[in-house]
Parts: structure tokens; C-alpha cells; sequence
């Protein structure tokens, strides 16, 4: 039996949710957070000594594939969650494009089964905007609101048709219902396999224009502004787009959008050599491009960082580049490739933090990404200076495919909590 | 870091000269037994230090004959035995061979004769462009140290370099000398 | 003095892409070499005995593939030919599988085409043998650019140049789906030519002008202006009639070219074309067999002697010096 209590003490409490940033304690009893403050240790509780290091809420990742049901020699939840714990999230929200596809409640049922049984971290499905992701009929989002899911996305493919989309904003706003957008227009990607610039030309690869993900995202603002519903982009990857979100911010439409470690910290030249690891959908983008997504971040316009966690095995990766699968892993390196932005005074480590715990949290509704007193206790101890180089083969991921691997970063997490259960400890697992 | 060396000279550009000079005319004297007439002959120099040595040679040749006769030069590099030992060679010049060689008298021209494995390429490579009555052999300099079965018919000089000495054909614009090299540490 | 001996230490020739000038100028002396062994009665050196060639053709390209193929035979090596039929491709076995089954038989150069960008460097990963790539999708084909910089060499006299600085090059057609154009646009870069792009928008890389230095020209007129050296570009079929063209009738009318348009270029320019030629659609037939302008049979026979030099040099290569 676990220890009831657990003090975690001396480290510095960074809470963004409730503003607090300061050297303290932090008391957890039965899961729960019970006291943050100059505290004793009580009788019989476990004392986590944490000077130098920094104690934050679990982080939220509100874009991830487990790939179960269906790919589960890529993915499943447990390995998924494995991953998570050791890259300090400790919630994640499973995009619905399993086998079977998550839209239908009983998948929903299934996967929080799965979650609550092998899973280390919360998970939080999602659930399908339209029935199969054809893009056709819209899902059952009362039902599947009730099964479990937290939010609406085609995930993979964009809801090309502008009909449905409207339809889909109309009727998940009667249920306060967030929808997640995967902006791109099919047409304008073609057969194209990297963004479209000078790296494409001189690889030869058939190139995927900016526009692509700025067109369906205009078309998609227009949607909002006529059905006044919530709407999200997914990994956000042209500057185009983020100005057209700043502006439909700036109306006050319900817009949000989220950006991954991998657009906001590498471009298209990561892809010479045909590194089938620096293949996903959206492309990494020109310089020009990177630039704008830092400024979104500093500006407070991108308000979350999710990895687009998509593991694939070698099969789908060891190929022609055109031919491999779309995607990349990212709940290890989340937090250390995250903190470069705060190195490079892009955000501070505040914001840095809440654009992983409480923005996506709120946006998802989910009582988490805190560390308010009567909380659970989900939680990182990480330190800020202790730099690692990433390797693929060290990583808990079933798949290896990490666009970072040999990257040195900095920050490295040394534990993690999910209601007070410690689930990860660096160099005990 | 490259090898340095040091070059002693064994022969000036003037003692090279005159040694090509007496090689011609004692050719012309003495040409070798069951001799075709000299219409018939070709002096083929083998590139690159061969070459030069054996247009000086035809030069005066056709000098002390009258007449001109055919000169062609050999390029052996695609025929060399040691691609997988020290790999590509230096492509210096094409085989430049404008005349029959076939029933001809053909006087193969070096400048420095060592192992034989040179003159065993350019042999081979000769009989891919026909068939000649004879094969002579003419170098510059025998240093010895064969490894193959072949021998010259016409020398300028026989020496014996030391350990580690190399014999070579220099030839810097108009003034071709011979030196004695030795690689130092 | 150059010598190929030490300024070619590449195992593999997999583009133009970072070949140097002093590297450009190797291969094209070994070949220069070479060609006068396809003059000759016995067009054969010893060269390469006892050395496997693999052409591993994943396209359709009976030239491409019979010129490499006789290139290892006149240089004494043993040449396989493998089609890999598509239906083996669909079937599943996947490029690492054909490459294990390739392994096995211990080649020393594997010559490959493929319709995909970037195989040669996912395969050079995988793969013990010295690479040749004879055409990756619409990434590169160096023995093309090769072929077309010795051609030009050879002409630099007639069009009043010593050397390839300053010479007007004009590639015309569809450069977006070009190998070829790419390869010589990076190798004529390297040597210091001009490199003109010319061909309708859609079928134009984006960024081009960035991406490889050339100047973009939509109009044929234009682009021909003074140009030294016309390239033309085979327009695929595929592309006729589709969303890149509205037909081969509006192409042929725009960006053909024909006598009166060749006369926009300078006096002398030779005309050049990788071949097999759509006559009347991208070059006129009277244009493509005026022996005073087109070098296209020159080029065929250039291919043969580049491909040697290319398997000569790569065979050596992996000696440790
Ligand atoms: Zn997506």
C-alpha cells in the first residue's frame, strides 16, 4: 500500500493557473492536494526533496494518437501512457482515428476501460466529428459526450466539406462542444509530401503550399463567425494562419489553436536527406513560417503546445519518403524541446508551462492542469538545468519515430504524479 | 600531412637530352635483327613520362632517317592491374594511336623501367588496337627490381637506387631532367 | 594538373548536389578518356574484371538502362540487369527486401532508377555498394547532367567560350517534373554558367530562381533571348492534358521550339534534348536533326563514355589511401 501522504518540499511550486510561482511545499493526502505553503512533514508521509528543482501541474496533452484499438503494434494506451508519465503529462486526449474509428460510444466505453486498466495517466477520448471520418454524417455528439469525450475532431483528414463543417459547429454548440479542426485543404496538398519552398524544389518532393492549412482555416473563421461555436486548430503550422486566428481572436470569436514542439522548433530543412522522421502532416514550414508561430506563442495567441503525438513503426517509416506514414512521436521530449522557448525568451516558464497544463485543460473542460489546493495531485518534478541528448531507442514510445533524436536539450523530468501515485521516477523504471 | 621528399639530380635536362639523342642514333645504326624497313616502323611513347621522351626520340629519328614515321602515345590507365590497391588513377591524357599498328615494327617508348607491370598494361592494351609484326622495348632508365618477365631491348642508363630511392622522369615545361627521390619521414 | 586519382573520394554518385568543380572536372576527363575506346575496333579495357554491376530499374528506361549497361561491358564488368516489375512492388516486397536479396550477391555498383525522390540516400543507409543513380523521381539524374556538361564542353569553342563561366544556358519544358533539369541546373551552377528556366508557370518548381539560381522565364521568346545552349525537356505524357496543361496543342504553340524561335538565341547556340523526343511537341523535327544545331546524337554517345568514367572511378573509390 502507498504511502498516504507525500510531501514534496523546497522546490519551486509553479502554479499558473492561480498565478503562483514561488519556493514552497506542497502537501498531497489520499490523491489530493491538501496545503502549499512553508509546511511540516506530518507523521508517516513520504518527504520528496525537490531544491533546484521545479514542481508543476501534470502536463496536458490535448493531442495524442494511442493507436488502441487497432494499432496496437504501434501504440497502445499502456505503452502510450508509459511514454507520458516519463515525459511528465499526466492527461492526454486521444484523437478518434483508431480501428475502429472513436465514434460511436461504445469505442468510448472501450477506451477508457482500457485507460482505467493498464493506463498510467488519464486519458480523455475524442470523439469523431463525422461518422467514420468520411466527412459525411455528423456523429452521435450528445451520446458520445456522455460516454467520455471531451471534444470533436476529424483528426487526419479536415472536414473538407463546408456544409457538414457548418452543420458540425451548429450542433456541437447546443453542447458547449469543442470542435478540433485539422485545416487543410486536400486539393491544395495533393500528392505532396513536404511544405512547398526551396528544400522541395531541390529534393524534388511535390510540395504542400502554406495555403493549404490558411485556406480551410479562413473558410473555417468565416463558419465560426456565422455559428458563433468553438473551434480549435490543430498543430498550426503557417504563419498565415495564426494571423487569421489572432484576427478572429481579436473579434472575440471562440478560436483557439495549438501548435507542437516539432513546427515551432524545426523547419523544411529538416527534411534533407530525406529524413522520413521529419515527415508529417502538416509539413514543417520555412523559417519564415517558424517565426510567426513564436510570435503567435509570444503573443499570446497559440495558447497550447501539443505534441500530434503518431507513432509509427518502422514498416511505415523504413520507405521511400513518400511513402511513409505521416507523423511523429513527442510526449518525451514534450517538456525539454517546450523549455526552449523559454531559454530563447520566445515565453516565460510560466506560460511555457500553462500552454501544457491549464490553457489546453480548460479548453478541454477537464478539472486538471492545476495545482490548486483540493485538486488531484497530478503532477511534474522536473529540473530546468539538467541537459540530455534524446535517443530514439532509450524512449518508452513503442515506435521510435522522433524528429529530436540526438537533440541536446535541457530539462529533464524526475517525477511524475497522477493523483498523488507517483507513476514515473527518473532511473527507477 | 603529405609525405615530403628530397630530389637529387641523376640526370640535367642536358645529359637527359644528349641520353635520348645517342638512344636514337644508335637505333638508327644498329636497328634491331630481322628488321622491317623503316616505313613499317611506329614509336609509341606511353603516357605520360614515356611520351616525352618519345617525341624527343622520333624527333631525331626522322632526323637521321629523312623521313617521317608514325608516333602515337598510349594511355594505360584502364588497363593498370592495382584499381583496387590504390584505387582510381590519374587521367592524364587519351591514347592518341591515328595510325595502322597492325605488321608494324612497333618501338614501345618509357622513361623509367621498375617493375613491368606499365609495360605488361600497355601491352595488353597495344593488342587491343592490332596485331604488330614486333615489340621493341625502349626506356630512359632500367632501375631494376622487376616483377615481371620482361626485359628492355634498348636502355639509356642502368642503376641500382638504394633502399627506398625512386627513380623519376621530371619534366618541368622544356627541361626534362631525371632525379633520384627519397621520401622522408 | 587534375587527377581524377585524388580528387575522386565519393563512394557513391548519388547527384550533382554537392560535387565540386574539381570533381565535375574529374569525371568528365576520365570520360573524355574513355570515348576513345568506343572509337576503337575493340571497344573494351580490362578495366573493372572481375567487378558485378547491378541496374536495378524500377522505371521503364531501355536507353538509360542499355547505356549503363554496355558501359560496364566495355570497362570488362559483370552487368545484371534487374527489372523490378511493379506488380513485385505492389505485391509488398519492399525496398529493403529487393536490397537484402541485392546484398547477397555482393555487387560493387548498384546503378538504380526509381520514380521516387530520395531513394538513392534512404538506400545509401542500407547498403554496402557504391550507389549510381541513373534517375530518382523528379530528384536527380547526375549521368544526364554529366552526359549534357561533356556535350557542351565539347561545343564551348563554336559558341565562343573557353570555359563554362558566363555561358547562357536556356532548360526549357516542364521543369518541375525534371530530373534532368534540376541536375544540370545544379552541376552548370557549379561550373558558372547562367541558368535560364523557361516553361509555362504550372509546371515550374516553386522558389525556383531561389532554390537553384536560375532565372524564370513563362515566355520561350524571352527565355531564348542570347541563350548559348537551348535545353529542351521531354514533356511526359502524363502531364499533356492534364491540370498542369490544357493541351499538347497550346503547349507546342507556346513553349515548342521551332526554327524561327531558335533564332532568338544567339547565332551559334546548339540545341540539346535528354530524349526520346515528342517531335512537334516540344522541339520541331527540322530543328531536332539540323546537324549544324542539335547535338542530341553526341549526347547519346557521351552517356556511354560518362557512364564509364562514373563506374571506373566509383569501383576505386572504396580503396583506403
Ligand atoms: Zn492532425
Amino acid at each position: 500500500m502507498e504511502n498516504r501522504s507525500v510531501l514534496i518540499q523546497g522546490g519551486r511550486v509553479l502554479d499558473p493557473a492561480h498565478g503562483r510561482d514561488e519556493t514552497a511545499d506542497l502537501l498531497v493526502v489520499d490523491g489530493v492536494i491538501q496545503a502549499v505553503g512553508r509546511l511540516e512533514a506530518p507523521a508517516h508521509c513520504t518527504v520528496v526533496q525537490a531544491d533546484g528543482l521545479v514542481l508543476a501541474p501534470g502536463l496536458v496533452d490535448m493531442h495524442v494518437h494511442l493507436r488502441e484499438p487497432g494499432h496496437e503494434y504501434k501504440e497502445d494506451i499502456a505503452s502510450g501512457c508509459r511514454a507520458a508519465a516519463a515525459g511528465g503529462v499526466t492527461a492526454m486526449a486521444a484523437m478518434p482515428n483508431t480501428q475502429p474509428v472513436t465514434d460511436d460510444p461504445s469505442v468510448v466505453g472501450y477506451i477508457l476501460e482500457r485507460a482505467k486498466s493498464t493506463g498510467l495517466v488519464r486519458v480523455f477520448p475524442i470523439g469523431a466529428i463525422t461518422k467514420g471520418l468520411k466527412g459525411e454524417m455528423l456523429t452521435e455528439m450528445g451520446l458520445l459526450l456522455r460516454a467520455g469525450c471531451v471534444a470533436f475532431s476529424d483528426d487526419g483528414r479536415p472536414v473538407t466539406d463546408s456544409g457538414v463543417m457548418r452543420r458540425a459547429l451548429e450542433y456541437a454548440r447546443m453542447f458547449g462542444a469543442l470542435l478540433i479542426q485539422h485545416a487543410e485543404d486536400l486539393s491544395l496538398v495533393g500528392n505532396g509530401c513536404m511544405h512547398e519552398g526551396v528544400v522541395a524544389s531541390r529534393l524534388g518532393l511535390p510540395g504542400i503550399p502554406s495555403a493549404a492549412e490558411s485556406v480551410l482555416v479562413d473558410r473555417d473563421l468565416r463558419l465560426v463567425a456565422l455559428t458563433g461555436s468553438r473551434y480549435h486548430v490543430a498543430h498550426l503550422s503557417s504563419g498565415d494562419a495564426m494571423r487569421a486566428v489572432a484576427q478572429a481572436r481579436a473579434q472575440q470569436l471562440p478560436v483557439s489553436c495549438e501548435v507542437t514542439p516539432h513546427h515551432f522548433s524545426l523547419t523544411d530543412e529538416a527534411v534533407l536527406g530525406y529524413d522520413t522522421d521529419a515527415k508529417m502532416s502538416p509539413p514543417l514550414r520555412s523559417q519564415a513560417d517558424r517565426a510567426a508561430l513564436l510570435e503567435g506563442l509570444a503573443q499570446g495567441i497559440i495558447t497550447v503546445i501539443a505534441t500530434d503525438h503518431a507513432p509509427h513503426d518502422e514498416e511505415n517509416k523504413r520507405v521511400e519518403f513518400c511513402c511513409a506514414a505521416n507523423g511523429v512521436i513527442g510526449l518525451e521530449t514534450l517538456l525539454p524541446v517546450s523549455l526552449e522557448l523559454v531559454r530563447d525568451g520566445v515565453m516565460s516558464l510560466s506560460d511555457c508551462i500553462a500552454a501544457m497544463s491549464c490553457n489546453p485543460a480548460r479548453l478541454l473542460g477537464i478539472p486538471h492542469g492545476t495545482l490548486g489546493v483540493g485538486q488531484a495531485a497530478d503532477m511534474v518534478l522536473f529540473d530546468p538545468e539538467e541537459t540530455w541528448t534524446v535517443d530514439a531507442r532509450q524512449l518508452r514510445s513503442k515506435s521510435k519515430n522522433t524528429c529530436f533524436h540526438g537533440r541536446r536539450v535541457k530539462g529533464r523530468v524526475k517525477q511524475t504524479w497522477v493523483a498523488g501515485r507517483s507513476v514515473y521516477r527518473d532511473g527507477h523504471d | 600531412m603529405s609525405p615530403t621528399f628530397h630530389d637529387e639530380q641523376l640526370l640535367s635536362p642536358a645529359e637527359t637530352l644528349a641520353l635520348i639523342d645517342a638512344l636514337a642514333a644508335r637505333l638508327h645504326a644498329s636497328p634491331p635483327p630481322r628488321s622491317l624497313p623503316w616505313e613499317e616502323w611506329v614509336v609509341i611513347g606511353i603516357r605520360r613520362g614515356g611520351a616525352r621522351v618519345a617525341e624527343r626520340l622520333w624527333e631525331r629519328l626522322c632526323q637521321r632517317l629523312g623521313q617521317k614515321i608514325p608516333i602515337g602515345f598510349l594511355d594505360i590507365t584502364f588497363y593498370r592491374d592495382d584499381l583496387d590497391t590504390i584505387g582510381p588513377n590519374p587521367v592524364v591524357g587519351a591514347t592518341d594511336l591515328q595510325m595502322e599498328i597492325d605488321d608494324r615494327q612497333v618501338i614501345l617508348v618509357d622513361d623509367v623501367l621498375y617493375t613491368g607491370r606499365t609495360i605488361r598494361a600497355a601491352m595488353n592494351a597495344l593488342f587491343d588496337y592490332g596485331r604488330p609484326e614486333s615489340v621493341d622495348l625502349l626506356v630512359l632508365v632500367d632501375r631494376g627490381g622487376r616483377q615481371l618477365p620482361i626485359q628492355p631491348h634498348h636502355v639509356g642508363l642502368v642503376i641500382q637506387p638504394a633502399e627506398g630511392e625512386f627513380i623519376k622522369l621530371l619534366d618541368s615545361g622544356e627541361k626534362m631532367h631525371v632525379v633520384r627521390r627519397r621520401l622522408q619521414e | 594538373m587534375r587527377s581524377a586519382g585524388t580528387l575522386w573520394t565519393r563512394k557513391h554518385l548519388l547527384g550533382m548536389e554537392g560535387l565540386s568543380r574539381e570533381e565535375i572536372g574529374a569525371l568528365l576527363d576520365t570520360a573524355v578518356s574513355l570515348r576513345e575506346v568506343n572509337r576503337r575496333d575493340i571497344k573494351k579495357v580490362p578495366t573493372l574484371r572481375g567487378k558485378t554491376v547491378i541496374n536495378l530499374f524500377y522505371e521503364n528506361s531501355t536507353r538509360t538502362r542499355t547505356s549503363f549497361e554496355l558501359a560496364g561491358k566495355r570497362m570488362s564488368a559483370d552487368v545484371v540487369n534487374m527489372s523490378v516489375a511493379s506488380s513485385s512492388v505492389k505485391k509488398g516486397e519492399t525496398l529493403l527486401d529487393t536490397l537484402a536479396n541485392l546484398q547477397a550477391m555482393n555487387p560493387d555498383v548498384v546503378v538504380i532508377r526509381h520514380p521516387e525522390s530520395g531513394v538513392l540516400e534512404f538506400l545509401a543507409r542500407h547498403l554496402d555498394a557504391a550507389l549510381v543513380n541513373a534517375g530518382d523521381g523528379r530528384h536527380e539524374h547526375p549521368t544526364q547532367a554529366l552526359l549534357d556538361l561533356l556535350t557542351i564542353q565539347d561545343q564551348l569553342p563554336l559558341l565562343g567560350q573557353s570555359r563554362f563561366a558566363g555561358l547562357v544556358v536556356a532548360i526549357c519544358g516542364d521543369v518541375l517534373h525534371s530530373r534532368v533539369a534540376r541536375s544540370n541546373a545544379i552541376g552548370l551552377q557549379t561550373l558558372g554558367a547562367e541558368v535560364r528556366f523557361v516553361g509555362p508557370a504550372t509546371l515550374m518548381p516553386s522558389q525556383a530562381a531561389e532554390a537553384f539560381g536560375a532565372t524564370v522565364y513563362h515566355r520561350l521568346e524571352e527565355g531564348l533571348a542570347g541563350a548559348q545552349v537551348v535545353m529542351m525537356l521531354r514533356l511526359q505524357n502524363e502531364r499533356m492534358n492534364s491540370s498542369y496543361l490544357p493541351s499538347v496543342r497550346e503547349y507546342a504553340e507556346f513553349w515548342g521550339l521551332n526554327r524561327a524561335r531558335l533564332r532568338q538565341a544567339a547565332p551559334n547556340a546548339i540545341v540539346m534534348h535528354p530524349g526520346p523526343i515528342n517531335r512537334g511537341v516540344e522541339i520541331a523535327s527540322d530543328v531536332a536533326d539540323d546537324p549544324e544545331r542539335s547535338v542530341i546524337l553526341e549526347q547519346v554517345a557521351n552517356g556511354l563514355a560518362v557512364r564509364m568514367a562514373a563506374l571506373y572511378l566509383l569501383c576505386g573509390a572504396g580503396v583506403r589511401r
